[in-house]
């Protein structure tokens, strides 16, 4: 019987190739946009790990409750040592100590007057020492409108759009003025290297970064940085990885009733990143769901029209002594079959596609320009490959197939065999 | 009970819902058929002849009466049973042949057996004996898009007897027909008839079908008007 449904299958291609085509480019679709959502939300995430959060972040506890403030004088004290401490304990993970802090930019003319002044977040990061990979997580040399980056103590980058606001160029000389890690006025001299843009309007509105050593100088935070931040090899955070270091982490460091306790954190436990983790996890779901629903809607109909096309041959069946049960299963078999065959060209296709996007990405760098979103938006958005891709499609790809024959198979009870005769001869 | 009894209806009326009212379509039919006959059921439109195959062939039951099938009373039996008693003892002949157009020759007549499970080889065997039956031995591999309107007839023949059923029901089966082919149709239903010792029953107004029946059974107006033996 199985190659009897296969052969008129392949024979009358109005019965299948409609259906197939439907499955293959639902899937397609399917895949595809799990793909590229999964890559943006990823790429999203680990934007916002590379300048913000690391994989895993260790602070002092009381840093860690007042972050929002930024309160260097909570910072790490010997944060050399810390930070050995760790690479020796997670040697895959790769660790680096920043500092943020803000301030006041100022501009001075040739008097040493103020020419122009501005409120300025800045980063402070191993840029010198070759090793941390800073410049490359930070994609400074792409973004690098002007000048360079800096090689030598005392120069600083500053955003294209903070340096047009200051009026400012490379070359110039701008004076930090903010607070010391104890409090007191901290003034500091820094001449502007360069000027980049990350295409993120939080960052481009007023950031400012520097090698860890000068603001450590200028902020009377010797040894001291605000953060230690954790990159995991590969590139992506995932709670697996982040949860043992983290419980070892805070087993061995956390003391109940010390502040300055060290304490780690994961991505997903900063900047209400835990939703957007658990939303980038279930996108995949979102997508697969959506796609179900639309194909079987159009594969409801499909299987109507076709069945209304095979009225004769469902009437024949029957008429020949086919269980009406037995004309239904086989309809279902069939749609499994075309169902399988749509899944596997549409995945394919799916793939393929998002191998693409994934391998050349796409610049949107025009449309994110004037965004005025805190969310962390790459220049270049790429699909994202997992191993869900290869079979998550068969989801809506089957299911959509035998639902929409179910639906539309139905008929096939509610009609009276008695009209079959008229049926047949009309 | 008479062994070779394979129709009996006993004051079968049928009714059928007619906007507030009702038609009913047959008024009390009193029929018997044996074994081998090769009868057909006689009437202009709206005699009752088709409502009277369908109810014989359980596609439809009957509202008051009985009709005994093979032993099997139409009226009561289920959709299940109804199925099986088409399955493994009737055959069907339509008037524009009903054959699966993407399939072959070999494969419409397979079809029957394939419900009935056989094998491959018992098929194989029965498929090329009901060929042989219609001569189209040559055209198994042919599809029905392919084949004259009489030697597509001639397939649904031999679909309807590959299984060697007890009775064939046979819906207007020369309508579409010229007069060569259907003579061609009617010789070898006769034959298969005299052969096989299959029943048939035709509905039919044609008279070059009436011309090949034994017996005639006259319907007008849902009521049996006569019947003539030859």
């Amino acid at each position: 019987m199985i190659k009897f449904l296969i052969k008129g299958l392949l024979r009358d291609r109005s019965r299948s190739l409609l259906p197939l085509i439907v499955v293959a480019i639902g899937v397609m679709l399917a895949v595809f946009m799990r793909g590229y959502i999964n890559g943006i939300m990823v790429d999203m995430i680990e934007q916002t790990a590379r300048f913000n959060t690391g994989h895993v972040k260790v602070m002092t506890k009381a840093y860690a409750e007042n972050i929002d403030q930024i309160p260097n004088d909570l910072a790490i004290m010997g944060a050399s040592e810390l930070q050995a401490g760790l690479e020796e304990a997670f040697p895959d993970i790769k660790w680096v100590s920043r500092i943020k802090f803000g301030g006041l930019i100022d501009v001075p003319d040739d008097n040493g007057e103020t020419r122009s002044q501005g409120p300025s977040l800045g980063i402070g990061l191993d840029l010198f020492s070759g090793s941390s990979g800073e410049i490359e997580r930070l994609n400074l040399s792409r973004s690098l409108v002007r000048g360079t980056i800096p090689d030598t103590a005392g120069e600083i980058l500053l955003s294209e759009e903070f340096s047009e606001k200051l009026k400012v160029s490379p070359g110039e000389e701008v004076t930090l003025i903010g607070s010391t890690m104890n409090g007191s006025m901290a003034i500091y001299n820094f001449i502007v290297s360069g000027t980049v843009r990350f295409g993120n309007t939080s960052l481009d509105r007023g950031s400012v970064i520097a090698d860890i050593s000068d603001v450590q100088k200028a902020l009377d935070m010797y040894d001291s940085a605000g953060e230690i931040l954790g990159f995991f090899p590969g590139g992506y955070y995932s709670d697996e990885k982040a949860d043992p270091v983290m419980a070892e982490f805070n087993e061995d460091f956390v003391t109940e009733n010390d502040e300055f306790s060290p304490v780690m954190l994961r991505l997903r436990d900063q900047e209400g990143l835990g939703l957007f983790v658990n939303l980038a996890g279930s996108m995949g779901a979102i997508v697969t769901f959506v796609f179900m629903v639309a194909m079987s809607l159009v594969l409801w109909n499909a299987g109507l029209l076709g069945g209304l096309r095979r009225y004769g041959e469902i009437g024949i069946r029957l008429a020949i002594g086919e269980e009406k049960g037995h004309v239904y299963r086989s309809m279902i078999t069939e749609s499994l079959m075309i169902g399988m065959a749509g899944t596997i060209i549409g995945t394919a296709f799916g793939l393929s596609l998002s191998w693409l996007l994934q391998t050349y990405g796409l610049d949107i760098s025009e449309f994110t320009k004037n965004a005025t979103t805190g969310i962390m938006m790459p220049n270049i958005v790429r699909a994202r490959i997992t191993p869900p891709d290869f079979y998550i499609g068969f989801i809506p790809g089957v299911i959509s197939t035998v639902a929409g024959t179910m639906l539309s198979g139905i008929g096939i009870y509610k009609r009276k065999t008695s009209q079959l005769f008229k049926e047949l001869e009309a | 009970m008479n062994n070779n009894l394979i129709i009996e209806t006993k004051h079968l009326t049928k009714r059928f819902p007619m906007g507030k009212g009702e038609f009913t379509a047959l008024k009390g039919i009193d029929l018997t058929l044996g074994k081998g006959e090769f009868t057909g059921l006689i009437g202009p439109s709206g005699s009752g002849k088709t409502t009277l195959l369908n109810i014989i062939g359980s596609l439809d039951s009957p509202t008051e009466g009985e009709v005994i099938v093979m032993g099997s009373s139409v009226g009561i039996m289920s959709a299940k049973e109804a199925a099986r008693l088409r399955k493994e003892n009737l055959g069907f002949i339509f008037q524009s042949y009903n054959l699966l157009q993407v399939h072959t020759v070999y494969e419409n007549v397979e079809f029957p057996l394939l419900l009935l499970k056989l094998s491959s080889s018992e098929r194989r065997k029965m498929v090329h004996d009901a060929l042989e039956w219609v001569g189209l031995t040559d055209k198994m591999k042919q599809k029905p898009p392919q084949l004259s309107g009489g030697e597509c007839q001639r397939v649904a023949i031999a679909r309807a007897m590959v299984k060697r059923p007890s009775l064939v029901l046979a819906d207007e089966p020369t309508a579409n027909l010229d007069a060569a082919n259907s003579h061609n149709i009617l010789q070898t239903m006769v034959k298969l008839n005299q052969d096989l010792m299959t029943t048939f029953l035709f509905a039919t107004h044609d008279d070059k079908v009436i011309g090949y029946l034994r017996r005639k059974i006259y319907l007008k107006d849902g009521l049996v008007d006569k019947i003539e033996t030859a």
